[in-house]
C-alpha cells in the first residue's frame, strides 16, 4: 500500500521551513560596535558637515571607522572593536561638542533586504548585553501633599486678591486644605469663588469653633487617582528626558503597575551617574531676601550650602526650576562654574514682575533636593522611611536690574555639579519623588560570558541528544535529529520575528526544548516499533504510529504549555524570557515532530520494508 | 539494549511496598527539611544587595571581609563564586540602594583590583512581593494542571497524578532547603517547569494504563500496570535521557547564574520520572482501580478496535 500525505502538508512544511530559515538568518550576523549620535536640542540637527568634522577627528586619531550611516536626525559610527568604539565615543563627544549626544550601540549588520521584508534579529535582554535595569516607586502620597500645598498656595493668593478676609490657610496632615475665615458671611462668599475657579476639585466641609468660621476642602472622589496618575505620567516624562541626555541607546522607560517606572538601560558602563542622575531630585527654588522688619510667618530661615551662615528669605516662591527652558554649564571669567539659564514665558514675566519692584533687594537661589534616612522606631524596632528635604542657598547676590528671561547662578561645587545640575534642569524636574526598589547591574563582560556558556550549553547539549538518538533509533534517529534541528530555526525565527527578548534563562529554555522536544518523536518510534511487534506491516506500523502517538503527544505537551504560560504572566525579565522560549519551544516542536518527521519518514519509508538499520 | 529488543517484562510493582515507603520517608525529610530549614531564600525574595566582583588574583576572603567590616557594613556573606577570582558578596541591608557601588569603592580603595560583573539590589518590599506573587503562581500552576487532568481523565487517574505532582515538588523543595541551596527566581521557574514535566510522564503512563484496561483480557490492575509500565519504559527513559543530557550541559557549561536552576530541574526530572513509574501506580492500586472504572467510553477515545 502506497501511503502518501496530502500535497498540503508537504507545501506546508516546505513554506514553514523557508520562512524559518529566512527570518532566522539575521541572528546568524553578527552586531558592530557602534557610536550613535543624536542632537540635544530640538532646534539643532545633525549635519552632513558634522559627520564629517567626526570623520576627519577620527582619522587624526588613527581610529578606524568600518562604516557610518547618516540619517533621521542621527549618525552611526561603526567601529571594529568594542575598545575603538570606546575610544571614539569621547573623541566624537569632544569634536561635536555639547550640542550633541553620543551613545554606545550595538547597530546590527543585517543585510537591507533582509530588513525589508521585517527579518531583524532576536533582541539580547539586559543579562546578556549587559546594562541596568531600575525599577522605582514614585512617592503618591508626597505628590499630593505636594499639590495640596500649591492650591492651599494659590487659593490664598486668589483670596488674597479678591479682599475675602482669612485668618489662615494651612494643609492639615490628614490631606485637607483647612481655612479660617473671619466669620461665616465671608466663609460663604469664599467658597463661592473657590467652588467657581475649582469646579470639581474639592468637597467643601463647614464647621463653626469658637468665633471663627472653619472650612475644610477635601478632595474630591476621583481627583486623588487624577493627581497620582498624573505625577507618574510627569516623572516618565521627565525620566525619558533624563534617559536621552545620558546617550543611551534603545532604552526602556515604561509604567509598571500603579506607582511604578521601569527603566533599563543595555550597555551603560557608568552606572553610578545614570542612578545619580535618574534619581536626582535636584531643583532650585529662586527667592527675595526678606526686609528686616518683615512679619516672622512670612519668612523662612535657610542655611547656605558652603557655610554654616543663614539668611531670612520670603516664603513666597519667585519661580522654580520647573519653568526653565533652557540650561547649560560653563565657566565665568574668574574660571568658576555656573549655569546659564533661560525660562519660559510664565516664568520669564514673573521674575521681571519681582525684580522691577526690587532693585537693590538681594535674590537667593535655593538647591532643593529630596532625601529619604531610615529610622529606627525605638519602641516597635520598625524601620521607617523619613523623607526629608535638604534645601540650602547657593547663592545670595543683590538685584542689579530688572531680570528678563536669561540669566546665571554661580556658586556651584564643581563642574560636575554644574554640569548636572544643567542636565537635570533641561529634563524637567520630577513630579513626585522616586525611590529605588530594585536595581540589577550586569557587567559587559558578564554579558558576553553569559553569552558564551549559553551556546556553549545549547551546542553541547544538542550534540549529546543527536549523538544518543541515533545510536538508540538509527534511521528514525536521524529523522528525528533533522526534525530537531528544523525545530530551533523555527524557534529561533518566531522568536526574531516577535521580537522577543533573548535571555540566559531563555537560552536555558531553549537547550531544555531541545531535550524535550525528542519526546514527541521518542513516543512516535516507541509506538511503530510496538506495532511493528504486534505484526502489522512496515508502512502500516508507521502510519498507525503516527496517528497512535498524537493525542498523547497532544496531552503531555499541553500541561507544559499551559504552566508556560503562567510563568510568563506571573514572571518578569529574565524568567519570562524562559516561559517564553519554552512556550514557543513547544509549539515548534509539536509541528515538527507531528509534521517533519512525519513528511520525512513517510517519505522515506512509507511505502516499502524497512531497512534494518531504520529502526 | 533492552529498549532495541523489544518491550521488556520487569515487575516493577513487585517492588511497590519498598518505594511507598521510600517515597513517604523522603517526602516526610522533604517537608521537616522545609519547615526547620526553610528555603534559604536568594536576593529575589529575601531583599538586600549583592555584588559580584571579578579580582585579578584570587582574594583572601577573610580580608575582604574585613575591609568590609571596616567600611561599615555588617555581615556581609563573600562567597568564591564559580572560580576563585570570581567573589560574591552579599549584605542584608535593605533599602540601601547604592550598598553595591560603595562596596566595589570600599574595595577598591583598599587596593584590590577588581571588576564589577554584576550589582543588585532588591528592596524589601519588592522581595516580599516576589515572593508573594512566586507562591501565588506555584498554586496557581499546581491548580490548573490539577483542573486539566481532572477534566481530561478519569478522577482516579486525576488523584494519581496530582499525588505524584506534589511529590516531586516538594522532594526538589526539600532538596534546596536541606542542602541551604539558594532559591531564587529561576529556581522558581524552575520548579513550575517540573510542574509541567513531571506531568507530562504521568499522562503518558496513565493514557497507557487507561487503554490497558480496555484492551487486555485481565482485570488484574497489576498485570495491566506493570505491562503498561514495561510498553512505556523506552519512552519514559529515552526522554529522560535527553532532557537530562541537555540539563547536564547547562550544569557544566551554563554558569553560575542559571546553575541552581539546571540543577532544580534535573533533580525534578528524575524523580518525575521515578514518581510516573511508582507513585502515579502505587496511587491508582491504592484507589483500587479496575476496569469498572473506564467501563463509560471517552469522548476523546482513540483506541479502536485491533486486529
Amino acid at each position: 500500500m502506497i501511503h502518501r500525505l496530502p500535497l498540503w502538508k508537504t507545501v506546508f512544511v516546505i513554506v514553514s521551513l523557508s520562512f524559518g530559515i529566512l527570518y532566522g538568518l539575521p541572528n546568524s550576523f553578527p552586531d558592530d560596535p557602534a557610536v550613535q549620535v543624536t542632537s540635544s536640542r530640538s532646534t539643532i540637527t545633525i549635519g552632513e558637515l558634522d559627520v564629517v568634522r567626526a570623520e576627519d577627528a577620527l582619522r587624526d586619531a588613527g581610529i578606524e571607522l568600518v562604516d557610518h550611516d547618516f540619517g533621521d536626525s542621527q549618525a552611526l559610527f561603526r567601529f571594529g572593536s568594542v575598545e575603538t568604539q570606546i575610544k571614539a565615543k569621547s573623541l566624537i563627544q569632544s569634536v561635536l561638542g555639547s550640542d550633541f549626544i553620543t551613545a554606545l550601540n550595538l547597530a546590527p549588520t543585517t543585510p537591507d533586504w533582509l530588513q525589508s521584508i521585517g527579518a531583524n534579529p532576536m533582541k539580547l535582554g539586559l543579562d546578556l548585553r549587559g546594562g541596568v535595569h531600575f525599577l522605582m516607586e514614585v512617592d503618591l502620597k508626597a505628590a499630593v501633599s505636594q499639590r495640596l500645598e500649591a492650591y492651599a498656595s494659590e487659593i490664598k493668593q486668589m483670596l488674597r486678591k479678591e479682599r475675602i478676609r482669612f485668618r489662615s490657610v494651612d494643609v492639615s496632615v490628614d490631606g485637607a486644605i483647612e481655612i479660617r475665615f473671619l466669620n461665616p458671611e465671608v466663609r460663604s462668599q469664599g467658597v463661592d469663588r473657590i467652588r467657581s475657579e475649582y469646579q470639581g476639585v474639592f468637597a467643601y466641609r463647614e464647621a463653626d469653633d469658637g468665633g471663627a468660621a472653619f472650612l475644610r476642602l477635601l478632595l474630591a472622589d476621583g481627583e486623588r487617582t487624577k493627581i497620582e496618575d498624573y505625577a507618574v505620567g510627569q516623572n516618565l516624562t521627565t525620566l525619558r528626558n533624563r534617559v536621552n541626555e545620558l546617550g543611551v541607546s534603545e532604552p526602556l522607560v515604561q509604567r509598571q503597575g500603579r506607582n511604578r517606572i521601569v527603566v533599563e538601560l543595555p550597555g551603560v558602563q557608568d552606572t553610578a551617574t545614570a542612578k545619580r542622575v535618574l534619581g536626582a531630585t535636584a531643583n532650585l527654588e529662586f527667592r527675595l531676601e526678606a526686609p528686616p522688619d518683615s512679619p516672622v510667618r512670612e519668612t523662612q530661615q535657610y542655611k547656605f550650602r558652603a557655610s554654616d551662615r543663614v539668611a531670612q528669605l520670603e516664603r513666597d516662591i519667585i519661580t522654580t526650576g520647573n519653568s526653565v527652558s533652557d540650561a547649560r554649564s560653563s565657566f565665568d571669567e574668574n574660571g568658576m562654574p555656573q549655569v546659564n539659564i533661560s525660562l519660559d514665558a510664565s516664568g520669564g514675566r514673573r521674575m521681571a514682575d519681582v525684580t522691577k519692584t526690587s532693585v537693590g533687594r538681594r535674590m537667593a537661589v535655593i538647591f532643593v533636593e529630596s532625601r529619604t534616612r531610615d529610622e529606627v522606631d525605638r519602641l516597635t524596632g520598625e524601620r521607617n522611611k523619613i523623607r526629608y528635604k535638604e534645601q540650602g542657598i547657593i547663592s545670595l547676590a543683590t538685584i542689579q536690574a530688572v531680570l528678563g528671561n536669561q540669566f546665571r547662578i554661580t556658586g556651584l561645587d564643581s563642574a560636575r555639579e554644574a554640569s548636572e545640575l544643567a542636565l537635570l534642569l533641561r529634563a524637567g524636574a520630577l513630579a513626585a519623588p522616586i525611590y529605588f526598589v530594585e536595581e540589577r547591574t550586569i557587567g559587559p563582560s558578564l554579558g558576553a560570558e553569559n553569552i558564551r556558556s549559553g551556546m556553549n550549553s545549547l551546542i553541547i547539549g544538542f550534540v549529546l541528544v543527536m549523538v544518543f538518538m541515533i545510536a538508540v533509533y538509527r534511521g528514525f534517529g536521524v529523522i528525528a535529529n533533522v526534525a530537531l534541528a528544523v525545530n530551533v530555526i523555527l524557534l529561533v525565527a518566531i522568536m526574531s520575528l516577535l521580537q522577543a527578548v533573548l535571555t540566559l534563562p531563555g537560552i536555558a529554555g531553549i537547550v531544555l526544548t531541545v531535550g524535550m522536544a525528542v519526546d514527541a518523536n521518542v513516543l512516535i518510534f516507541s509506538r511503530i516499533r510496538e506495532e511493528r511487534a504486534r505484526g502489522l506491516a512496515d508502512p502500516q506500523a508507521v502510519r498507525v504510529g503516527f496517528e497512535r502517538a498524537f493525542v498523547t503527544i497532544l496531552d503531555s505537551n499541553i500541561t507544559t504549555l499551559l504552566v508556560a504560560i503562567i510563568l510568563a504572566g506571573i514572571g518578569s525579565g529574565p524568567v519570562k524570557g524562559f516561559a517564553i522560549t519554552l512556550a514557543i519551544g513547544i509549539c515548534t516542536s509539536l509541528f515538527t515532530a507531528t509534521l517533519v518527521t512525519r513528511l520525512l519518514a513517510e517519505g522515506l519509508f512509507g511505502h516499502r520494508h524497512l531497512p534494518k538499520w531504520a529502526l | 539494549m533492552s529498549m532495541r529488543i523489544g518491550t521488556p517484562a520487569i515487575d516493577f510493582m513487585e517492588g511497590r511496598q519498598v518505594c511507598l515507603i521510600l517515597s513517604l520517608a523522603v517526602v516526610i525529610c522533604s517537608i521537616a527539611a522545609l519547615a526547620v530549614d526553610g528555603l534559604s531564600f536568594g536576593l529575589d525574595f529575601s531583599g538586600g544587595s549583592l555584588v559580584e566582583l571579578e579580582f585579578a588574583s584570587e582574594p583572601a576572603l577573610e580580608s575582604v571581609r574585613e575591609t568590609l567590616g571596616k567600611a561599615g557594613f555588617l555581615d556581609p556573606v563573600v562567597q568564591a563564586f564559580g572560580a576563585p577570582t570570581d567573589v560574591v558578596i552579599r549584605i542584608a541591608q535593605d533599602d540601601a540602594p547604592r550598598a553595591g557601588d560603595e562596596i566595589f569603592a570600599a574595595l577598591q580603595a583598599a587596593g584590590f583590583e577588581v571588576e564589577l560583573l554584576r550589582s543588585e539590589f532588591v528592596g524589601s518590599v519588592v522581595g516580599e512581593e516576589l515572593r508573594e506573587q512566586g507562591g501565588l503562581g506555584l498554586l496557581l500552576a499546581l491548580g490548573i494542571v490539577m483542573l486539566y487532568v481532572a477534566f481530561r481523565f478519569q478522577f482516579k487517574f486525576s488523584v494519581g497524578a496530582v499525588v505524584a505532582l506534589v511529590h516531586d515538588v516538594l522532594v526538589v523543595l526539600g532538596i534546596f532547603a536541606f542542602f541551604d541551596l539558594d532559591f531564587d527566581l529561576t529556581v522558581l521557574a524552575a520548579v513550575l517547569a517540573v510542574i509541567g514535566y513531571s506531568l507530562n510522564d504521568s499522562i503518558v503512563v496513565s493514557d497507557r494504563i487507561r487503554e490497558n484496561f480496555r484492551i487486555m483480557r485481565t482485570n488484574d490492575p497489576l498485570k495491566v500496570i506493570n505491562n503498561s509500565i514495561n510498553q512505556t519504559l523506552s519512552r519514559t527513559l529515552a526522554t529522560s535521557t535527553t532532557t537530562l543530557l541537555v540539563l547536564f550541559a547547562i550544569l557544566a557549561l551554563g554558569g553560575e547564574l542559571i546553575h541552581n536552576f539546571a540543577l532544580a530541574l534535573a533533580i525534578g526530572v528524575a524523580v518525575g520520572t521515578y514518581s510516573s513509574i511508582y507513585v502515579v501506580t502505587i496511587v491508582l492500586l491504592m484507589l483500587n482501580i479496575s476496569r469498572d472504572d473506564l467501563l463509560i467510553p471517552d469522548k476523546e477515545d482513540d483506541i479502536d478496535d485491533r486486529p
